[in-house]
C-alpha cells in the first residue's frame, strides 16, 4: 500500500541529508570491506597452514607398531592362580615391520567407497656418505604418481621432476637441508649405506623442501622398488599404507575399522594432528569476531545518523502525520532509509572487499616454508560474502529500527504547537 | 437541515505537567456543513488544545468526538491517520511545508497518500487548488524559496486537495503581515461562500473573527457563547 510514495519520501530525506547518509554508508562499506578482506586473508592463511600438514598427512595410516604382545605366555600360565610372576622388562621380539599381505589389503581398501586413494610407503634408515663422514637419514619409498595426486608431493619438490623417481631406476630426491649438508647438486650421485651394511650409489634427481627444516635435513625419497632393493626385500614388502578419504571426518571410524579388519595398527589424522584444527578454529573465530565488531560499529553510526535525521526532520514527520500518514508509514520511511544505507554500503563493501582481497593476493609473500607460494594466500569463499551481506542488512535494520520506532511515535501536536 | 460535520460531546482534558490543570471543561459543540467558524479566546484558554482534539491528532482526552456522525474516539492510530487524510485539511500557524519538496508535490502529498486517483489526476487537481489560492505560477518552485504568505496559501491548497469535510486552522494568519493575512482571510471567505467549505479557525485576530459567520469564544476551558 502506497509503497511507492513511501519510497519517494525516504529518497527525499536521504537526498536532503546526503552527506550524513554517505558517511553512514561509508561506515558500512568499511565494515564489510574489512570483514571480507580479513576473513578471506585469515582463511587463506589457515588453508595454507592446514595444507602444510593436512595435505601431506594421510587421513588413515596403517602400519605395524613395534610393541610387546599383550598376550604373554607367562600370564596365561598363571592366570587365575594366586601366584605372582617376577618377569619384568618384557621386550618385543620377532615383530614384523612390514604389513602382512599388503597387496591384498591395498586392493580391499581401494574398493572401499569412502576411500579416495591409497598408496604404499616403505621407510628405512640409511647413512649418506659425504667424504669420510656419514650423515644419517631416512629414505621413504613411495609411488610418485599416487603421492602427487593424493598428497601434493610435487609441490615440495624443487629443482627436479618427482616423476623421475619412477622413470629412472636407482634415483633419489634428497631433502634440501640434507643436500646442502652433503654439498650435492641435482645430477650428482650419492652413496648410501643401508643398516645391513650394503653400499648403494643413487642418482639425485631433485630436492625436497617441506618447509620444516628438521624434516628436510633427514628425509629423502626414492621409489618403493629402489628402497626394496636397498633393503634386500621382496616386491611386496611395505611398512606403511597411506589412505586418503573422501571425507576427512570419517577418519577415526575408518581407522578403527581397518585396525580390526586387517590386524594392523591404524592412526587417523585427527589423532595425529589435532592441534592444527584447534589453531584454525581459533583463527577463524578471531577474524569473525573482529569482522562482526566492525559491522556493529558501523551499525551504531547508522543509528546515530538516523537519530540526528529524525531530530532535524521533526517538522516533516509532524506534517506527514498531520496530513494523514500513520505511525506505521513513518516507521517504514525510516526503515527504508536504514536499509538503503545498508544495501548501498554493504554492496559497495562486498565489491571493495573483493578488490582488497585481490590486492592482498598480489602482495609478495616468500617463505622457505612454502616453496610454491609467492603471494599472500586469500580464500574467496562465497560464504564470507553471504555472511557479510546478511550481517550488514541485519545490523542496519536494527540500527534503523529504534530511530524509526521513535519517529513513528513522534506526537505531531507537540511539534506543531511547540513553535 | 444542515448536516452536522463534526460533533463533540462533553470533552474534558487535563494537563498533568507540571501540576494537574484542567484545560477543557465539558465542551460540547456541533459544527454544520458549510459553516465558517472562528474560535477565539485568550492565550492559554484551551482553544488550540480543543482544535487538536477535534483534528484527531490529540487522542488524550475524555469525551466523544464524532466526524460525519461516526465516533472517532478510541479509534486506532492508523484509522485516525486515515480519517485525517480523507476528511480533515489542516493549516498551521507556521505554514509547515516540506521544504525539500516542490510546491506542487507538497500539495499532492495528502492525495498521493489517499491514492484515490491516478497520479496525473492528482497533479491536475493539485494545480486547480493552487490556482484557487492564486499561487499556481509557483508550482514547480522548491517550497523553501517561497515567502510566508505564499507558503500559507500553498498550505491551504494542500489542505483542500482531498476535498475534506472540514478545514481546520491554528492561527493561520498569526505569523503574517496584515496584507497577507487579509489575502488568506479572503481565500477562506471565498471557500466558505463559493464552495460551502466548512472552516474551523482558531484565531487571535479580532477582525478575522468578526468577519466569520460564527464565533466560539472560550474562556478558561469553557465555551461561553
Amino acid at each position: 500500500m502506497n509503497l511507492g510514495l513511501i519510497f519517494d519520501i525516504a529518497k527525499l530525506l536521504l537526498l536532503a541529508r546526503w552527506r550524513q547518509t554517505l558517511v553512514a554508508a561509508i561506515g558500512v562499506t568499511f565494515g564489510v570491506t574489512m570483514f571480507i578482506a580479513l576473513l578471506g586473508f585469515m582463511n587463506g592463511l589457515n588453508d595454507l597452514l592446514d595444507s602444510l600438514v593436512m595435505n601431506r598427512v594421510p587421513h588413515v595410516r596403517l602400519y605395524n607398531e613395534i610393541k610387546v604382545n599383550p598376550v604373554q605366555p607367562v600370564n596365561l600360565a598363571f592366570q587365575n592362580k594366586k601366584i605372582h610372576n617376577f618377569i619384568s622388562s618384557v621386550k618385543a621380539a620377532r615383530i614384523r615391520e612390514d604389513i602382512r599381505n599388503s597387496a591384498e589389503i591395498m586392493k580391499k581398501v581401494n574398493s572401499d567407497s569412502r576411500v579416495l586413494g591409497v598408496t604404499p610407503r616403505l621407510t628405512t634408515q640409511v647413512f649418506f656418505k659425504s667424504g669420510t663422514i656419514n650423515i644419517s637419514g631416512v629414505i621413504n619409498g613411495i609411488e610418485a604418481e599416487k603421492e602427487i595426486s593424493l598428497f601434493h608431493f610435487n609441490q615440495y619438490v624443487i629443482n627436479g621432476n618427482p616423476l623421475d623417481l619412477k622413470h629412472r631406476s636407482n634415483s633419489i630426491i634428497l631433502g634440501k637441508g640434507l643436500a646442502d649438508q652433503l654439498l650435492i647438486a641435482v645430477g650428482d650421485v650419492v652413496d648410501v649405506t643401508t643398516p645391513s651394511g650394503n653400499q648403494f650409489p643413487l642418482k639425485v634427481v631433485g630436492f625436497y623442501q617441506s618447509g620444516l627444516n628438521d624434516v628436510d635435513k633427514v628425509q629423502s625419497y626414492a621409489s618403493v622398488l629402489t628402497v626394496q632393493k636397498l633393503m634386500a626385500k621382496s616386491g611386496n614388502y611395505i611398512t606403511t599404507i597411506q589412505i586418503k578419504l573422501k571425507d576427512i571426518k570419517q577418519a577415526p571410524q575408518v581407522a578403527k575399522e581397518y585396525a580390526r579388519l586387517f590386524h594392523v595398527d591404524a592412526e587417523d589424522i585427527q589423532k595425529a594432528s589435532s592441534e592444527f584444527e584447534t589453531g584454525s578454529f581459533v583463527r577463524s573465530l578471531i577474524s569473525y569476531a573482529v569482522g562482526i565488531t566492525l559491522l556493529t560499529v558501523a551499525g551504531f553510526g547508522i543509528f546515530n545518523i538516523l537519530n540526528m535525521m529524525i531530530y532535524e526532520k521533526m517538522d516533516t514527520i509532524a506534517i506527514l502525520k498531520a496530513v494523514g500518514f500513520s505511525g506505521k508509514d513513518v516507521n517504514r520511511i525510516f526503515l527504508i532509509i536504514a536499509l538503503f544505507i545498508g544495501i548501498a554500503g554493504g554492496g559497495t563493501g562486498l565489491l571493495f572487499g573483493f578488490l582488497l582481497s585481490l590486492v592482498i593476493d598480489q602482495v609478495p609473500f616468500r617463505t622457505t616454508a612454502f616453496p610454491t607460494v609467492t603471494t599472500y594466500p586469500v580464500n574467496y569463499n562465497l560464504f564470507f560474502y553471504a555472511i557479510a551481506a546478511c550481517f550488514s542488512l541485519f545490523t542496519t535494520y536494527f540500527a534503523g529500527w529504534f530511530p524509526a520506532r521513535k519517529a513513528s511515535k513522534v506526537d505531531p501536536v507537540v511539534i506543531i504547537r511547540g513553535k | 437541515m444542515d448536516k452536522v460535520i463534526l460533533e463533540c460531546r462533553a470533552i474534558n482534558k487535563s494537563f498533568y505537567d507540571p501540576v494537574e490543570f484542567q484545560v477543557l471543561k465539558n465542551i460540547s459543540l456541533k459544527i454544520n456543513q458549510g459553516e465558517f467558524i472562528s474560535i477565539v479566546g485568550r492565550s492559554g484558554c484551551g482553544k488550540s488544545t480543543l482544535l487538536y482534539i477535534l483534528s484527531t491528532m490529540d487522542t488524550n482526552y475524555q469525551g466523544d468526538l464524532l466526524i460525519n456522525d461516526e465516533l472517532v474516539t478510541n479509534q486506532s492510530e492508523g484509522e485516525l491517520a486515515r480519517i485525517r487524510n480523507q476528511k480533515i485539511g489542516f493549516v498551521f500557524q507556521f505554514h509547515y511545508l516540506i521544504n525539500e519538496f516542490t510546491v506542487l508535490r507538497n500539495v499532492m502529498l495528502p492525495a498521493l497518500k489517499l491514492a484515490k486517483f491516478s497520479k496525473e489526476e492528482i497533479e491536475f487537481r493539485a494545480m486547480e487548488k493552487l490556482k484557487l489560492v492564486g499561487v499556481d505560477q509557483l508550482a514547480l518552485k522548491s517550497a523553501n524559496l517561497l515567502s510566508g504568505g505564499e507558503k500559507q496559501r500553498v498550505a491551504i491548497a494542500r489542505a483542500l486537495v482531498n476535498d475534506p469535510a472540514i478545514i481546520m486552522g491554528d492561527e493561520p494568519t498569526g505569523n503574517l503581515d496584515s496584507r497577507n493575512a487579509q489575502m488568506v482571510f479572503d481565500i477562506f471567505k471565498e471557500l466558505a461562500e463559493s464552495y460551502h467549505q466548512t472552516l474551523l479557525i482558531v484565531t487571535h485576530n479580532q477582525s478575522f473573527a468578526k468577519n466569520s459567520e460564527r464565533i466560539i469564544e472560550i474562556v478558561d476551558g469553557r465555551v461561553v457563547n
